[in-house]
């Protein structure tokens, strides 16, 4: 059976007790949390334990200009349902930052290293943040926008 | 572009393995940097104008009889085109009909590397160092568009324009992926090639 994507009400419920400050907006099928390094942390960890959101299916990140936006999705394999959760990485292009969810779900660590990789979003508290697929001194990011090879 | 440093967070695991990250790194931007140029592979009509014993044309004739009948190729692949070489080298195409079955799991051992696949800049520096291990005389045959010129990727930032910026080739072999057919055709136009060599003029394989 296909599983539920969760609305972005339906997530912003599951969050409303505890977290109310922490989210942002709520699209269709999305929400947007505060780029809070501790308390998004303590977010995740909620999910994945209190909510049974026990698989990270993927991170990746989108490019949007003036900003960049790093999307978490979310399977709870007991209630089979999805979520996702979107951060944004603050305002411009300068030192885009994240916390890493490596602590909650230890399948995140590749996915973030990759993203670091080919679009220069730096995950704090990751426990080996370097290039994945490129080398070292390699200039540039390559899935930015921007990047002219 | 504005990032910070990761060094500077000075992480245990990053701190073990940056050294040894940064040397390969400088390898592989250095390659990029120098390696622009065509090397150029063995050209073989000046040996048809050489004056020719008949000791030295039998001797020749067997020599390269023998290199030509059993060569070894070096077992190793880089993408999909790895797969039609896996497939002419099984029962179907079968490459032992062409002497070509033994595949040497040690560059030391080979004589023919068919590279097999894209190559990118990060596999660039591996691929010169099993070139370098291989024993003289060696032949290299490139095999599927992304080896001969970067095909698709051509242009790309992280994949080599054609493998013979890195090492000389001496068939290429047009395809994406080549059908086996294709690769055993390309053997055969190897053998055709290493018949024309001579003791009296330049061996196959030597850097230039």
């Amino acid at each position: 059976m296909m599983s539920k994507a969760l609305s972005g009400k339906e997530i912003e419920n599951l969050l409303k007790g505890e977290f109310k400050s922490s989210i942002e907006s709520a699209g269709e099928d999305f929400i947007y949390i505060q780029n809070n390094e501790s308390e998004c942390i303590k977010i995740f960890t909620f999910l994945k334990d209190s909510k049974k959101f026990d698989l990270l299916n993927s991170v990746t990140s989108v490019d949007f200009i003036d900003h960049f936006c790093v999307v978490y999705r979310l399977t709870s394999i007991t209630q089979n349902e999805t979520a996702v959760i979107k951060i944004r990485c603050g305002e411009g292009r300068d030192n885009p930052t994240v916390s890493s969810v490596c602590s909650v779900w230890r399948g995140a660590e590749l996915q973030e290293r990759e993203i670091y990789d080919l679009m220069g979003i730096l995950f704090t508290g990751h426990p080996n943040m370097k290039r994945l697929l490129l080398w070292e001194n390699f200039e540039g990011h390559p899935l930015r926008k921007d990047f002219v090879s | 572009m504005g990032i910070k440093d990761d060094r500077e967070l000075n992480l245990p695991l990053y701190s073990t393995t940056s050294d040894l990250d940064l040397e390969e790194g400088t390898v592989i931007n250095n390659m990029k940097i120098n390696n622009t140029q065509e090397l150029p592979s063995d050209d073989l009509t000046s040996n048809a104008d050489l004056k020719k014993s008949a000791f030295v044309t039998s001797i020749d004739f067997l020599l390269n009889w023998a290199r030509k009948s059993s060569i070894f190729p070096a077992q190793f692949g880089l993408a999909c085109c790895a797969f039609e070489m896996i497939a002419s080298a099984a029962s179907r195409f079968d490459l032992a009909r062409f002497g070509a079955e033994r595949f040497s799991a040690s560059p030391r051992q080979a004589d023919l590397m068919i590279v097999a696949g894209t190559v990118t800049w990060k596999m660039a520096p591996a691929i010169r160092t099993m070139y370098d291990q291989m024993s003289d005389p060696k032949w290299v045959i490139s095999m599927g568009v992304c080896a001969t010129s970067g095909g698709p990727y051509y242009d790309s930032y992280s994949v080599v324009p054609g493998v013979n910026k890195i090492v000389p080739v001496d068939i290429y072999v047009p395809g994406c992926p080549p059908r086996p057919d294709a690769l055993l055709y390309g053997l055969m136009q190897l053998h055709e090639k290493i018949k024309r060599y001579s003791i009296k003029g330049k061996s196959a394989g030597n850097d230039v």
